[in-house]
């Protein structure tokens, strides 16, 4: 008996030591190691910008002379913060070291799962719709599900990259040694040093430009936002980088740049497309009058049909002809042989979903309170990019190409599915029950087939050593909704054919852009 | 107890704490109360249980959601139970759990849940007055059989972190009346997600998510018998951190999962045939926080041989 006594105790006692077991999760990304740039891209300032006429369309003026007591007082600041580091303000600078367009995008997608989440119904069955005039109060504004969350990252990466552009242009006009190459007693901490001139900082260009766009696409955010850009600049300084002369002139840029960027998404046509009752039964009244089956939402209380003038959005790679010119031929009909093909073919899928498939479904799911499947494709690139030592310039660029193929490939997608307003599969046969969510919009074509095949194209475009690796992803993106019983196989198919359309337009851009 | 019973030890079977976004084994059957098998005594039994709700917490918010509608978890669970001595017991389950929501589009799951192993030792009886107190220590094991789909809550069948629980129970009998305390501390591995990010509290760039610890409780009181057993019972699980589901998001692994329960169960030796016990009971569930406001029926039958 002792001796079972003893195996219990020990047992015990073995239970009680795993109490001390180091559950802690790390992201991918948290340890990363200081951005080491293999080419400092220094004719950036030439390149094609997406708005910006000039690269000196604002003006920076000329650094002070490193004589100036001026310029002295900002080398003994660097030079005090690095001597009283604490380890909070260490962690700080490792984390902002990987790079700066790494990191805000990481931001932003948080930001964008945050705000994934579809308004609660008012108690007479209709719903409210999110305000960015009154953001604070339920629903919260904005609701970024994949259009608005598409158009957003295409805001940011857009200016990002304006603003870098014009950052490297001055860079090189004044050719400002960084204060670790000026002043032999800075180090760098944490960061690698490069010859790249230091003024304006390209760090502060980034928190500026960031920090003025979240004013328009997350105005909830505004503090928390503002608080990472001083983070990112005060950790600048402490590395040795940049003083605060270069942090100034740079974020007071980017914020500049910005501007340009919030007058342009005022006029874009975004902030109507929510559409009136008006609009959501006009797309019933023409489906019908051709004698068609009109999507209805299948969501209880009955939804509005999410962003459906979305299509009429100003597309940045395109003009709006050629986003019609891109709409495929119709789906099949309901009732027609094909669509009752296609339904059968959904349904089989769905009588025994296999773990495979479930996983796919899951892992593509990137619905409510995800960062959608444009943020799905950015964690791809980003995750991607890390490894290739681009300047934060050329980060920006190749973000920027990304995200503005997806924003077109949204707009393009809801041209074609509010164009045909075709059912979801479970629509036609109720009987089929769905491994994720029913998105809350007509299923002809499938946006997370246009988003994967445009993302696919202009990637392998960007890292042609991994295309086929993205285009086998885009598919499985696409399959993954027809397993998951929310959309047809006309869907999937189609939609990945028209989202490489799309991305040719982003490679059209990245080949004429100045950057190869 | 065990001293004082004969070959037709009672069985006693206490219902499978059934999680309703999640039917969980975790505490399952004879793991929180005091009744053991004497040597060398084998009993096997097949439960069925049903749980259902149509409410549930989002965070500390009590809803309905019509797309949804009431979501049912049944199962059907395996269960044996060995006495290596008179003190020293082994018990393992295995559930078969199926989800189903009676609206909207959400695709049912099913398939084998978590097995459970357990190890119950009686370390410590003596007589109270004319009563008699029990104590007893249980270490136990749950991991998934499969790896099954965790994501996709309220639907999914299981969380899938492997959990590991040291449990004390006090149980003091005073002719047929009785009463136990038991409560469980539970480890739980954190688990892996299908997809490569997700948010709780903020964005975690990765697929594995954090599982916090848990406190599982029970308190019974009642009357029992050689061949029956009758009782109230309340149960309680704490989840030691965890996020709340946000308005009109889904439920997740790494939520906050709490609830307390209270219900009446009953264990009786049929008089016909000898050492087959049917049992049946009742659960509902009173207060929570990211679960469903679930009812819980019970009903099996065991036997038991003396090898």
């Amino acid at each position: 008996m002792k001796k079972i006594l003893v195996y219990v105790a020990a047992l015990m006692g073995g239970i009680v030591l795993l109490s001390g077991c180091q559950k802690e999760i790390s992201n991918r990304t948290t340890n990363l190691p200081a951005l080491l740039v293999d080419n400092n891209d220094t004719t950036a300032g030439t390149w094609l910008p997406v708005l910006l006429s000039r690269p000196d369309s604002f003006a920076v003026a000329a650094p002070v002379a490193t004589s100036s007591p001026l310029y002295a007082a900002d080398l003994y600041e660097i030079k005090s913060l690095q001597q009283n580091m604490t380890s909070g303000q260490a962690a700080s600078v490792r984390y902002w070291a990987a790079g700066g367009v790494l990191r805000w995008n990481e931001i932003m997608r948080g930001l964008v799962a945050k705000y994934n989440l579809p308004p609660v119904n008012n108690t007479d069955s209709s719903y409210p719709i999110p305000s960015s005039t009154n953001p604070l109060s339920y629903p919260l504004f904005p609701f970024s599900n994949p259009p608005y969350a598409a158009r957003a990252y295409a805001y940011i990466s857009a200016a990002q990259y304006d603003a870098l552009v014009a950052c490297w242009y001055y860079k090189m006009k004044y050719k400002r040694a960084a204060p670790y190459a000026f002043d032999s007693t800075i180090s760098a901490i944490f960061i690698n040093k490069t010859k790249l001139p230091s003024y304006p900082s390209e760090a502060a260009v980034l928190a500026g430009v960031t920090a003025e766009m979240m004013k328009l696409l997350f105005p909830d955010e505004i503090a928390s936002i503002q608080q990472k850009a001083i983070e990112q600049e005060q950790a600048t300084i402490t590395s040795g980088a940049a003083t605060r002369a270069d942090i100034t002139a740079g974020e007071a840029l980017g914020r500049q740049v910005a501007e340009l960027f919030i007058a342009r998404a005022r006029g874009d046509n975004a902030g109507k497309a929510v559409g009136t009752p008006a609009d959501w039964s006009n797309f019933v009244t023409v489906c019908t009058d051709q004698g068609l089956t009109p999507w209805i939402s299948l969501e209880t209380p009955k939804r509005p049909p999410m962003l459906p003038l979305f299509y009429k959005v100003k597309t940045f790679l395109m003009d709006s002809a050629t986003v019609v010119s891109l709409r495929p031929p119709p789906p099949p009909a309901v009732g027609s042989d094909q669509m009752n093909k296609d339904v059968a073919e959904v349904s089989s899928f769905l009588k025994s979903p296999s773990r495979a498939n479930e996983e796919i479904v899951t892992k593509w799911a990137d619905g409510v309170g995800t960062y959608t499947p444009p943020g799905h494709w950015n964690a791809i690139a980003a995750e991607d990019f890390i490894s290739q030592q681009y300047s934060e310039v050329r980060w920006a660029r190749n973000m920027a190409l990304l995200n503005l193929t997806l924003m077109d490939a949204a707009v393009v997608c809801w041209d074609i599915k509010y164009h045909y307003f075709n059912p979801r599969p479970s629509q036609v046969d109720p009987s089929i029950k769905t491994l994720t969510g029913v998105p809350n919009f007509p299923a002809y074509v499938s946006g997370h087939s246009v988003f994967s095949g445009s993302a696919a194209t202009i990637l392998g475009y960007l890292l042609p050593a991994n295309a086929s690796k993205y285009s086998a992803m885009a598919a499985e993106a696409a399959q993954s909704r027809l397993v998951g019983g929310i959309h047809y196989r006309t869907d999937c198919e189609v939609g990945l054919t028209v989202g490489g359309q799309v991305g040719n337009y982003g490679v059209l851009r990245a080949q004429h852009d100045g950057a190869n | 107890m065990t001293a004082q019973m004969n070959k037709r030890t009672v069985f006693h079977l206490t219902t499978a704490l059934v999680l309703s976004f999640v039917y969980s084994t975790a505490k399952a059957q004879t793991v929180d109360d005091a009744i053991m098998m004497n040597k060398k005594q084998w009993c096997n039994g097949l439960t069925y249980m049903h749980s259902s709700w149509n409410q549930y917490w989002e965070g500390a918010k009590l809803r309905s959601n019509p797309n949804m509608g009431t979501v049912t978890t049944q199962s059907v669970m395996l269960m044996t139970n060995y006495g290596i001595t008179d003190k020293l017991n082994v018990l393992v389950n295995v559930p078969y759990v199926w989800t189903q929501a009676s609206q909207g589009t959400l695709h049912g799951l099913q398939g084998f849940q978590d097995i459970d192993v357990d190890v119950k030792y009686e370390f410590y009886s003596t007589k109270i007055g004319k009563g008699k107190l029990s104590i007893i220590g249980l270490v136990g094991l749950t991991t998934p059989l499969s790896k099954y789909e965790n994501d996709f809550l309220p639907m999914s069948i299981g969380l899938g972190s492997t959990n590991l629980s040291g449990r004390l129970t006090l149980d003091y009998q005073k002719g047929i009346f009785f009463t136990t305390l038991s409560s469980a501390y539970v480890f739980r591995s954190n688990v892996t997600i299908d997809a490569t990010s997700y948010y709780a509290d903020g964005i975690h760039y990765t697929n594995q998510v954090y599982m916090p610890n848990q406190l599982y409780s029970n308190f019974f009181v009642g009357i029992r018998k050689t061949n029956l057993t009758v009782q109230a019972q309340v149960y309680n699980m704490y989840t030691f951190g965890g996020t709340d589901i946000r308005t009109n998001d889904f439920p997740f692994p790494g939520n906050q999962m709490n609830m307390t329960s209270v219900g009446a169960h009953v264990k009786y030796f049929l008089p016909f045939i000898p050492n087959l016990e049917v049992i049946g009971g009742a659960d509902f569930t009173v207060a929570g926080k990211n679960m469903g406001k679930s009812q819980m029926y019970t009903g099996g039958l065991f036997y038991i041989v003396s090898l």
